[in-house]
C-alpha cells in the first residue's frame, strides 16, 4: 500500500514541486502561501536545487523567466494581489514562449482585498491581466492529491508547449491538512543535459551553428502577426488536448451546479443534503477553468431546468458557463465574497428557493 | 600584409541600425571584442533590455534574450543560477535601468549575483524619443521638459554608480565614457575588468559607461563627443568607485 | 455511534490548540479514517483566538467546512462563548476549567470541564495543557485509540522537538490518573 502523508497543502504543493523534478522556485512571501516559500527554502538546498526570494513579484517572474530561457524547471507561487503584479511577465514569457509554473494561492479581493480564501482571481486567471493576445491554461484542484498531480505534472505540459501554465487552488487549499499520496521522485534535468532536452533555450552558443536568441518584441507588424498566429495554432491545440471536468450525476439532474477547488467541495455536500429534500442535483467540476471543459455541458438532458453557478466571487467563471451553455437552460449564481466561505446548509436553503421558481 | 584593424567575430554580419553618432555601437563592439579576445563568446547569455538596444541581439553575436523594461537584473539572476558557469550580463540604458528597473539592478547587487551589468547612460530617452530621463542634466532640454530639465519641478539626476557602489553585493562599479579614442582604450579596460570579476565570481560588476544620443540632444554626431565631454563627465565623473583585491 | 466527528478546538494564541486539532487528524489517519484540518490564518491569530476545524470520519470527506460541530474543545473564554452554539443538540463541550470560570450556557450538551492547567502543571508540564486536554477528549469520546494519539504526538514531537515527547505522553495519559 503507498503511504498517505498529512501534509499542509503549501507544503505538499511544493513537495509535488521537487518530486517532479523542479530544482528553481522564486517567491516572495504573501499571506495564505507563506508555507510554501519557507518549505522551499528549507527543501530545495536539501536536494542540490536554488530557492530565490526576490525583491518583488515583479522580480519573482522576471527572475523565473531567466531561468526559464535558460532551460530550468521553476516554480512561483504566489497569491492574488502578488499575481496582478506578475501579469507584465506572464504577457512576456506567453509571447517568448519560455515555460514557467505558477501557482496561486488566491484570496479574496479587490485591492489589498483580505487573507481569506477568495476565487475572485478567475478573470485575472482565465484573461490575465497582461498585454496582447496570449494564452495561458489554468488548472483548478479541489483535493490536496489532485492539487498535488497537477502540480507535478504541470512542468510536462508548460514544457511540452513552451507556454507558462498556471494552478489556482484558494486559501483554503494552502492552508489546510489533508492526506496525501506523495508521487514517485523524478531526477531533475541536469544543466548538461538542457542543450538536448530543450534545444532552444539558452546554455551559450559553443560551436552550434546557430546561436539562440528568445525574443517578445517584433520590429514590425508581418512578424507580429505571424508571431501571433503561431502562437494561437499552440493555443488551439491547448484547447483541443487539455480541457477536463468530473462530472456527477449531471444526465438526471434537474439542478446542475457547477463549481471548481474549494466550492466545489462544499457543492459536493450540498448534493447530498438536498438529495433528502427530493431536489435531483449533479455537478460540473471544472478541473481546467481554460480551456474551459464546454463540451461537458453538452451532456446535460431534457431533464435539467437550471443551472447554477457556486463561486467564492460576484460571478466571474458564470460567463465561461453562459457561453458553454449557449442559452439551452437558465444560468444562475449562488455565492459569497469577501473571503466568506459559504456553508453548505447556507446553499442548501438559497438552491432550494431558486429550483422552486423552475419546476 | 599585416592587418591593423579587424572587425570582431563578436559583432555579428548585421548592419547596425542605430542613429549616425549613437554611443551604442562603440559599446557593442568593445565588449563584443573582449568576450572575443577572452574566449568567452560561446559561453556567454546576454540579455537586452528595452530601449533601442532592445535589438542588441541583432548585432551581438552571443546567445541572448529580451527582457521586459528594466527586469533584465532579475532575468540574468535567473540565467545565471541555470548555468553558474557561463558568462552573464545584461545591457541596459538609463530610463531601463535608472527609471523602471531601479528596483531590479539594486537587489542584483544586494544578492552580490555574478553577473556584469553595462549601464549605457546617454542622459535621455532614445527609442521613445527624446523624454526626460532620471540621468537628464539640470537644463538639459527634452521633450517632456522642452525649457530644460527644472529641479524643482523635476528633481536632481540620479547618479547609479555611486548608489550602488554603497551596496556590498556589487563588487566593481565604475563609471567610463566613449567621447574620445583614449576614452574608448580606458573603457576596454574596464570591461575587461567588470569580466574577470564575474569570471572570479566576486559579486555583481557593474560599469557605467556615458554615451551620446545625437538625435535626441539636437547636436550632430562630432558635437556629440564634445557635449558629452563637457556636459556629462562634469556631473558624472569618470573613474572607478569600487574594485575589490586584485582586480 | 458517530462515524464523522466534527471538532472545533479554539482557544488563545499559543495554547496549542492547532496541535489538538492536528494530532486528531493525524491520529484519524492513523486509523485509516478520511480527515481533513483547516487552522484559522492570518491576524487574527496574532495574540486574538485561534481555532481549527477537524473532520474525522468513517466516510470520504467533501466540505472541512462545518456547519455545525459534534464536539467543541474551548481552552478559553472567548472560544466557548463563540462556539458552544455551533454543537450539535446532545454533543459534547470540553472546556479548560482552569483558565474558564463561567458555566457553559447550553444545557442540553454532554459538558466536561477538563483542569488541564493545573494536571499539566501537577506535572511539572505547564506547557502540556493542550495534550493533556486531548487525552481528556479521547478517554470520555473514544472517537479514537489513545495509542494512535500517541503515535501521533511522536511525529509531532521530533528532531529539535523530541526531548518534549515522553512530558507529552505522561500528559496524554494524566487524565483520570
Amino acid at each position: 500500500m503507498t503511504r498517505k502523508v498529512l501534509m499542509k497543502g503549501n507544503e505538499a504543493f511544493g513537495e509535488a514541486a521537487i518530486r517532479a523534478g523542479c530544482r528553481f522556485y522564486v517567491g516572495y512571501p504573501i499571506t495564505p502561501q507563506n508555507e510554501l516559500v519557507e518549505y522551499m527554502s528549507r527543501e530545495l538546498p536539501e536536494h542540490g536545487g536554488t530557492f530565490i526570494q526576490s525583491e518583488s513579484e515583479l522580480a519573482t517572474i522576471n527572475i523565473a523567466y531567466g531561468i526559464g530561457v535558460a532551460g530550468g524547471d521553476c516554480l512561483i507561487s504566489s497569491s492574488s494581489p502578488g499575481i496582478a503584479l506578475m501579469q507584465e511577465g506572464f504577457s512576456f514569457a506567453c509571447m517568448a514562449e519560455v515555460p514557467i509554473v505558477i501557482l496561486n494561492v488566491s484570496r479574496s479581493g479587490p485591492g489589498i482585498g483580505g487573507i481569506q480564501p477568495g476565487q475572485s482571481d478567475y478573470f485575472q486567471m482565465t484573461r490575465g491581466g497582461g498585454n496582447g493576445d496570449y494564452r495561458i491554461p489554468v488548472f483548478t484542484p479541489a483535493t490536496m492529491q489532485e492539487a498535488v498531480n497537477t502540480i507535478y505534472g504541470s512542468f510536462e505540459i508548460a514544457n511540452r508547449y513552451r507556454n507558462p501554465v498556471s494552478i489556482m487552488v484558494d486559501g483554503m487549499m494552502g492552508q489546510m491538512m489533508e492526506p496525501v499520496v506523495l508521487p514517485e521522485a523524478k531526477a531533475p534535468l541536469a544543466e548538461e543535459r538542457i542543450a538536448a532536452e530543450k534545444p532552444w533555450a539558452l546554455v551559450g552558443r559553443g560551436t552550434k551553428p546557430t546561436r539562440n536568441v528568445i525574443k517578445a518584441y517584433a520590429p514590425n507588424t508581418t512578424i507580429l502577426e505571424t508571431q501571433v498566429l503561431r502562437l494561437f495554432k499552440k493555443y488551439e491545440s491547448m484547447e483541443a488536448e487539455l480541457p477536463e471536468a468530473v462530472l456527477t450525476d449531471v444526465e438526471d439532474a434537474e439542478m446542475v451546479f457547477v463549481a471548481y477547488g474549494s466550492a466545489a467541495r462544499i457543492v459536493a455536500e450540498v448534493m447530498t443534503i438536498l438529495k433528502e429534500r427530493g431536489i435531483r442535483t449533479g455537478l460540473i467540476r471544472p478541473k481546467t477553468v481554460w480551456p474551459f471543459p464546454n463540451g461537458a455541458f453538452d451532456r446535460l438532458g431534457e431533464r435539467t431546468k437550471i443551472v447554477v453557478s457556486v463561486e467564492l466571487s460576484m460571478g466571474q467563471m458564470i460567463d465561461d458557463i453562459e457561453r458553454a451553455v449557449r442559452g439551452r437552460y437558465p444560468v444562475r449564481l449562488i455565492n459569497r465574497a469577501g473571503g466568506i466561505i459559504p456553508t453548505s446548509e447556507e446553499i442548501s436553503r438559497i438552491a432550494e428557493e431558486m429550483i422552486g421558481a423552475y419546476r | 600584409m599585416k592587418p591593423i584593424y579587424e572587425k570582431t567575430i563578436g559583432m555579428t554580419e548585421a548592419e547596425l541600425s542605430y542613429c549616425p553618432g549613437c554611443g551604442h555601437g562603440i559599446a557593442h563592439k568593445l565588449i563584443m571584442d573582449v568576450l572575443d579576445k577572452k574566449g568567452l563568446l560561446g559561453d556567454t547569455i546576454g540579455v537586452s533590455p528595452i530601449g533601442c538596444s532592445v535589438i542588441a541581439h541583432q548585432y551581438m553575436n552571443v546567445e541572448m534574450c529580451e527582457a521586459a523594461h528594466g527586469r533584465a537584473p532579475a532575468v540574468a539572476t535567473g540565467i545565471k543560477r541555470v548555468h553558474p558557469d557561463k558568462f552573464v550580463y545584461t545591457y541596459q540604458g538609463d530610463g531601463d535601468l535608472a527609471s523602471i528597473g531601479t528596483t531590479e539592478i539594486v537587489h542584483a547587487a544586494v544578492r552580490a549575483e555574478n553577473i556584469c551589468v553595462f549601464f549605457i547612460n546617454n542622459a535621455i530617452y532614445g527609442m521613445t524619443g527624446g523624454q526626460m530621463a532620471p540621468t537628464t542634466l539640470i537644463g538639459q532640454r527634452a521633450t517632456t521638459a522642452v525649457l530644460g530639465r527644472d529641479a524643482v519641478r523635476n528633481g536632481r539626476p540620479i547618479h547609479v554608480s555611486e548608489m550602488l557602489a554603497t551596496i556590498e553585493g556589487a563588487a566593481y562599479v565604475e563609471r567610463v565614457s566613449i567621447d574620445s579614442p583614449a576614452a574608448i582604450r580606458k573603457t576596454r579596460k574596464a570591461i575587461e575588468r567588470v569580466v574577470e570579476v564575474q569570471q572570479r565570481k566576486l559579486g555583481l560588476a557593474f560599469l557605467e559607461i556615458l554615451s551620446t544620443c545625437p538625435t535626441n540632444w539636437g547636436v550632430t554626431a562630432p558635437e556629440a563627443m564634445s557635449w558629452l565631454r563637457e556636459n556629462m563627465i562634469p556631473y558624472y565623473p569618470l573613474g572607478v568607485l569600487k574594485r575589490p583585491e586584485g582586480i | 455511534m458517530i462515524t464523522t466527528w466534527k471538532t472545533i478546538v479554539a482557544g488563545f494564541g499559543g495554547q496549542g490548540v492547532l496541535t489538538i486539532g492536528r494530532m486528531l487528524a493525524y491520529a484519524g489517519m492513523i486509523e485509516d479514517k478520511e480527515v481533513t484540518f483547516i487552522p484559522s490564518y492570518g491576524a487574527e491569530m496574532r495574540g486574538g483566538t485561534a481555532n481549527c476545524t477537524t473532520i474525522v470520519s468513517d466516510h470520504p470527506i467533501s466540505s472541512p467546512v462545518i456547519n455545525s460541530a459534534n464536539l467543541v474543545v474551548a481552552m478559553n473564554l472567548q472560544s466557548l462563548v463563540k462556539f458552544e452554539a455551533m454543537i450539535d443538540t446532545g454533543m459534547y463541550l470540553f472546556y479548560n476549567s482552569s483558565v474558564i470560570k463561567t458555566e457553559p450556557t447550553r444545557n442540553d450538551l454532554q459538558i466536561f470541564p477538563i483542569p488541564a492547567n493545573e494536571q499539566a502543571s501537577e506535572l511539572g508540564a505547564p506547557r502540556s495543557a493542550n495534550i493533556v486536554m486531548l487525552g481528556a477528549v479521547i478517554r470520555r469520546t473514544n472517537m479514537l485509540q489513545l495509542d494512535s494519539v500517541e503515535s501521533a504526538l511522536s511525529k509531532e514531537f521530533y528532531g529539535s522537538k523530541a526531548s518534549l515527547l515522553s512530558k507529552n505522553i505522561e500528559a496524554l495519559y494524566a487524565f483520570e490518573q
